[in-house]
């Protein structure tokens, strides 16, 4: 028996944890000390066993996914599900990234949160949180991943709302719970699809089965491609139910960094990889996955560039990041999509946590001199390199490697999704546009990170004389993650080095027993020498252009404190307001639904047709027939025994005939 | 031997009660109604049990306990229904009406 079949204890552990920080959290909230080393502690240990599983499978790559059967769960007629696991090369870099960048994370958290009274309940969500994650990326059946699926969806509304006394804060998690509710149905649609093709829901089984009994673009697969990637949209923060991303941010912060950032809102992308013979065979869909992603690219992008709120910076950054992994998983290149996947955990972690540092800092200084000054609006910080200088360098290594700077991470695997997506250009004319929306994305990109760190870290402080002196940088149980993120964000592109450098795309053939059924369906000629090389130069051109112009445009006039500032105006004022895509959707379905509930269902089919005629109907009914029962009684022994008489001879005459 | 007879007397004793017990509004006069078509009954149990055999007999014994029983619980029900309206009048007791 193999170390791998031990999979399960990276999902038990964390497991144990919950429930210990569960009942911590009812019983013994105070008891910080022992939270602080069971949370952390059973997230290091799921790593080490996801260590071990990654290394039994590098040293001898299964060309079968190992399943790892749990227990028999569903057995419905001809339906039958197990819980059980599927451990290959697709989900060991899965498990890795999210119990290692989960480690950092809760490690990061028990400085962050140590004064918080919710400590213990925070780390039983979060453990919770990871539990699901794996379940997720584990998971061997569509059923057994949809229950990762809802669960993280509901840490992540438990997280959302974790400090639910504050109204906007409660409504941000019921927002991102309902959103992703939508996207759900696209999921379960799909999954009674795939099961009414293939009558299973086993993954090896659906791929295997998939090219022999469905034709290639056929109305089937391409119903089952929309939905499933319906399902991504919700999770994964796509257009149009990307805005509960930016909401979310009314979490804490290591929150947003772990589930917001680098595992949960990847899972569409996740998805869509484990999926990759599905989309390959249906052209469309690929095609509106790729759309999409690029789409949502360029807009979130967009936006980001007028917000204030350092955290909703980086919130639609990832929206605009996560559609470049769409972008590349919709043109085929799986492994890119994944690979940016993986490196884009790294630095948006690095840019969370580092954001969360820059706040936990400003809080304080607020918090001490009882300012009510905005600790995340960017405009009340500035000068901040001098304070927290640990902070402003790796924040500064993950600006780099967002904007795909040579030679941090965010290059490669960015630039392998443009690259992919121009190849595709070659035989469907509209991933050209694809491609230009990807280029146009990374320039936006490069500018708002530029604006972000020269607002908060670089000019003139503009905290206040008197919180000036209390800023500084946070505990080493902080700043260890940040360098360790910062260490991956550096070198994670050696995880997948190009040809053109030497390397030898290594994730790329690491995940080829995975990817290769689609990529077969769906060939890709990557373009190769010098066209590779212009492609990746004009990216590095796009990224300092846009990193200048930031700069420049940030620097080259005074900022103002945000109770100072003067109101926005024309675009700025419309790309701050989010397109007012909130207040569409607010117009065009919040407000309708509302309506319908009040005035049809709550006054119309509630208080008139249930309570009105169903229950007083029935209530009058019997009162009805009551009295008219009551007539009969008179009271009168006479009439009794009249009708007594003649029933009695009524019975006589029915037996006697 | 007599068994016409004795049929048509209980009949007519068994109508005399079904009469009594309509027309009648004084409860005692009821009452003795009611044991009228019950002793009719018998009659007719005595007589058919010369065809039948003895069980017939056996049921007027039964039934006679039950007239016993039933004149004991229906005297003092009535006896309490006077003493509370000085009256035994069946169309004045009519508290169940509906």
């Amino acid at each position: 028996m193999s170390f791998s079949h031990w999979v399960w204890l990276a999902v038990a552990l964390p497991l144990g944890g919950f429930l210990v920080n569960g009942a911590l959290a009812l019983r013994r909230p105070d008891a910080k000390g022992l939270v602080s080393l069971v949370g952390p502690g059973v997230l290091l240990g799921a790593f080490g066993v996801s260590v071990g599983v990654f290394r039994e499978l590098l040293g001898n790559p299964p060309h079968e996914p190992l399943i790892v059967p749990i227990w028999p769960w569903l057995s419905v007629g001809q339906l039958s599900v197990d819980l059980a696991f599927q451990v290959d090369q697709l989900s060991a870099v899965m498990l890795l990234v999210v119990t290692g960048v989960g480690s950092l994370i809760h490690l990061f958290s028990v400085g962050y949160m140590r004064e918080d009274p919710g400590y213990a309940r925070y780390f039983s969500y979060l453990n919770l949180f990871i539990v699901f994650m794996l379940v997720l990326v584990l998971g061997s059946s569509f059923p057994v991943m949809f229950i990762g699926w809802e669960g993280v969806g509901l840490c992540s509304y438990l997280l959302i709302g974790f400090w639910f006394s504050d109204k906007a804060n409660a409504d941000a998690g019921k927002k991102a719970f309902i959103m992703n509710r939508i996207g759900d149905f696209g999921f379960l649609v799909a999954m009674y699809f795939i099961w009414r093709a293939f009558g299973t829901l086993n993954f090896t089984d659906v791929m295997a089965r998939a090219p022999l009994t469905l034709a290639p673009g056929g109305v089937i697969v391409t119903a089952i491609t929309l939905f499933l990637f319906l399902g991504c949209t919700g999770k994964s923060a796509q257009i149009p139910l990307y805005t509960w991303l930016p909401d979310a941010m009314a979490g804490p912060t290591p929150v947003s960094a772990l589930i917001h950032a680098a595992t949960m809102v990847t899972a569409g992308v996740y998805l869509v990889a484990r999926t990759n013979v599905l989309f390959a065979m249906a052209p469309l869909s690929s095609t509106v996955v790729a759309g999409i992603g690029a789409l949502t690219a360029l807009f979130a992008a967009t936006i980001g560039l007028r917000q204030y709120d350092i955290k909703r910076v980086l919130a639609y950054s990832t929206v605009s990041q996560l559609g470049y992994m769409f972008l590349g998983v919709g043109t085929g290149a799986y492994a890119a999509g994944v690979f940016h996947l993986v490196t884009h955990a790294f630095f948006k972690a690095l840019l969370f946590l580092g954001s969360g540092s820059v706040i936990h800092a400003m809080h304080h200084a607020f918090h001490s001199t009882h300012s009510h000054d905005d600790a995340q609006d960017m405009r009340n910080m500035g000068g901040l390199r001098r304070h927290l200088p640990w902070t402003f360098g790796l924040m500064m290594l993950a600006t780099l490697a967002i904007t795909g700077m040579p030679p941090l991470s965010g290059f490669y695997s960015k630039d392998e999704i443009l690259a992919a997506a121009f190849a595709r250009g070659g035989d469907t004319p509209i991933f050209y546009l694809f491609y230009a929306m990807g280029v146009a994305a990374a320039l936006l990109t490069a500018f708002y990170m530029a604006r972000l760190m020269a607002l908060t870290f670089l000019g003139e402080n503009r905290t206040g004389e008197q919180e000036r002196g209390l800023l500084h940088e946070a505990p080493w149980i902080m700043t260890g993650p940040l360098v360790v993120l910062g260490v991956l964000s550096l070198v994670g592109g050696a995880l997948n080095l190009p040809h053109f450098v030497g390397g030898n795309a290594a994730m790329e053939r690491w995940l080829e027993p995975v990817m290769e059924p689609g990529m077969r369906l769906n060939h890709l000629v990557m373009p190769e020498g010098s066209t590779d090389l212009l492609l990746g130069g004009v990216a590095v051109a796009i990224g300092v252009l846009g990193l200048v112009l930031g700069f420049r445009a940030t620097l080259g006039r005074p900022t103002l404190p945000a109770r100072q500032a003067p109101a926005d105006t024309g675009l700025a004022l419309v790309l701050n307001r989010k397109y007012y895509v909130d207040e569409l959707y607010d117009g065009l379905f919040v407000r309708p639904v509302e309506w319908i509930s009040r005035m049809v269902l709550w006054k119309g089919v509630d208080q008139t047709i249930v309570d009105g005629v169903a229950v007083n109907g029935a209530a009058r009914v019997s009162r009805g027939l009551g009295w008219l029962g009551g007539r009969l009684q008179s009271g009168q022994v006479g009439v009794y025994v009249v009708v007594f008489l003649v029933g009695a001879l009524w019975v006589l005459r029915a037996v006697l005939r | 031997m007599l068994l016409g007879p004795s049929l048509g007397l209980s009949a007519i004793l068994f109508s005399l009660g079904v009469a009594g017990v309509l027309l009648r509004r004084n409860a005692i006069v009821v009452f003795m109604c009611i044991e009228l078509m019950l002793n009719a009954v018998n009659l007719t149990f005595v007589a058919l049990a010369q065809l039948y055999g003895a069980s017939g007999y056996i049921m007027v014994f039964f039934v006679m306990t039950v007239a016993a029983a039933e004149a004991a619980v229906g005297l003092a029900i009535i006896l309490a229904m006077f003493r509370h309206r000085q009256s035994v009048d069946l169309q004045n007791i009519n508290l169940l009406r509906g």
